[in-house]
């Protein structure tokens, strides 16, 4: 039974993981931009919600509808500006940038909020739990952030694939040069699928401030797991990245089951091993 | 449309030397010209793709030639790509709604592209990469035709295609011309060019060197104009090249 509780925890898990890669996978495929500073700017995210929820004590359903709208305004701002001109030069060079935003972010962090480490106070959210018998136990938590980050991924894949700014991203994301001739303003799309990611982004790091406890020097182990539940799913998909966040999670969780040190290990074996014996991930996407 | 004294480079090499051109509305003019003649460079230079280093493109009147691609096919100037250029994972149809986006009124929209090519409707929620190249090129100019363009740029139509195939495209021509559509065309294959357009006018190395009605040129002209032999002798005085 406890390796069923382990299970199920994993899969919830994933879904944290599912709804933090999802913006991640998103900037890769349409602006083919490798974001460094992924983690980061959740980390970021959740020190702006961490007064409104501490000093102000809104609940945290409020700061997420503030915090999220706001972030999806940085990230087309950010996009116009920052992303674009180094786009304009070249990959490496938005690679080096993005490397470079998430230095700023870290130390701009460190220094204005010192290294202590914070975690968004939900109340008694945080330890309820859904007994389901003496051993396995359900965290009202993590159903929640589970829904949320599926409610996401549906919003996301019905926004790309059934609305015309959706169908624009799509164009962009396959031929730049070619949407630009029949009448898209390419820049404002790769704004708007920035926007998206940065929502998500937003989302996930709120989820994971509730979760556990974050400081300013977090970001980059947690952009790891955001690579590996995208790489397991395979580059592109969306379902795909939500199947490789549950590996992942279930992989951590089971890991942990075993050894409480071995979780995060056996996380990372079986992405090596996905990447030796099916590179393109569990569910590659129809098209590339 | 007209094109004034238009230079573009491309790093180091100076792809297109003060070419002008105009045609009028409802016409179609055809640019011919070798591999590397800067044919292709023209037309995506009047589209916004390559900012020029010198010379003016005017639509109706109004400069264009600091516009972005985007607006300048709000404005009515829509290129249809050499080598197609679909976008594979969107289908048939998404395609085309694509290319409305910043459409002008005007009589063109998806039904009346269906009604253009017939076939697409029963193959609309195909992805493009299920369609041959014949029917992709059809896709692409339908996809520029749902923005109602006032001038339509038809870059290479007949490249990697069947010539039975390239004549039904061309066949196609006087229909987007009656609906108002004028149309500058760039062709390798100078039989094509010629027999639809109402004027020619050849590139060579950059420079027009050739220009008139079709029915006016003769076959030698073309040929001297096509391949640059009767350049060196009209510029008189210059030693032929003798390597």
């Amino acid at each position: 039974m406890v390796w069923v509780n382990a299970l199920v925890q994993g899969l919830l898990l994933g879904g944290l993981y599912a709804l933090f890669a999802c913006g991640l996978s998103l900037m890769f495929g349409v602006m083919r931009v490798v974001n460094l500073a992924h983690g980061d700017l959740a980390v970021l995210a959740a020190y702006l919600a961490l007064p409104l929820i501490a000093v102000l004590h809104l609940p945290v359903l409020v700061a997420a509808l503030l915090v999220t709208p706001a972030f999806a305004l940085i990230g087309y701002g950010v996009q116009r500006t920052v992303i674009q001109r180094s786009l304009d030069v070249g990959p490496l060079t938005t690679l080096l940038v993005m490397f470079g935003l998430a230095i700023v972010i870290q130390n701009g962090l460190l220094q204005a909020l010192s290294a202590n480490s914070r975690s968004l106070d939900v109340g008694t959210l945080a330890s309820a739990s859904f007994r389901v018998n003496g051993q396995v136990s359900v965290g009202y938590l993590s159903m929640l952030i589970f829904a949320v980050a599926i409610v996401v991924l549906l919003a996301l894949q019905a926004l790309l694939s059934l609305t015309a700014v959706g169908r624009r991203i799509r164009a962009a994301a396959d031929d730049q040069e070619a949407a630009s001739i029949v009448g898209t303003d390419t820049r404002h799309v790769f704004g708007i699928a920035a926007a998206l990611a940065f929502g998500t982004i937003a989302l996930a790091g709120l989820a994971f401030g509730m979760y556990s406890s974050f400081d300013p020097s977090i970001g980059p182990q947690r952009l790891i797991f955001a690579f590996e539940a995208v790489v397991i799913g395979g580059l592109g998909s969306l379902w795909g990245t939500l199947a490789g966040g549950m590996v992942l999670g279930v992989a951590q969780t089971l890991g942990a089951q075993v050894d409480p040190s071995f979780g995060v290990l056996a996380g990372h074996l079986v992405f090596l091993a996905v990447l030796a014996f099916r590179p393109s991930g569990l569910i590659p996407a129809r098209v590339t | 449309m007209e094109v004034r004294d238009l230079t573009v480079r491309h790093g180091q090499l100076q792809a297109l030397t003060a070419v002008s051109l105009r045609v009028d509305a409802g016409e179609t003019l055809a640019i011919i010209g070798a591999n590397g003649a800067g044919k292709s460079t023209l037309l995506r230079t009047i589209a916004g793709l390559h900012a020029p280093a010198a010379g003016a493109i005017l639509l109706e009147g109004r400069e264009v030639t600091g516009l972005a691609p985007h607006r300048r096919v709000a404005a009515g100037i829509v290129l249809v790509p050499e080598g197609r250029r679909m976008f594979p994972s969107l289908t048939v149809e998404e395609n085309l709604l694509v290319g409305a986006h910043r459409a002008r009124s005007g009589g063109w929209g998806l039904a009346r592209v269906l009604e253009l090519f017939p076939w697409m409707a029963e193959r609309r929620r195909q992805l493009t990469a299920q369609l041959s190249g014949g029917e992709q090129q059809a896709v692409a100019i339908g996809r520029a035709l749902m923005a109602n363009p006032r001038v339509l740029l038809l870059d290479e139509v007949s490249l990697g295609l069947a010539p039975a195939v390239v004549r039904r495209l061309y066949d196609l021509l006087p229909e987007l011309l009656r609906a108002g559509v004028t149309v500058l065309l760039v062709e390798q294959d100078v039989g094509h060019a010629l027999r639809v357009a109402d004027r020619a006018q050849c590139l060579l190395e950059g420079r027009t060197t050739l220009e008139g009605r079709p029915a006016d040129l003769t076959a030698a002209q073309v040929e001297a104009a096509y391949f640059g032999l009767a350049a060196h002798t009209a510029a008189g005085g210059e030693e032929p090249w003798s390597g």
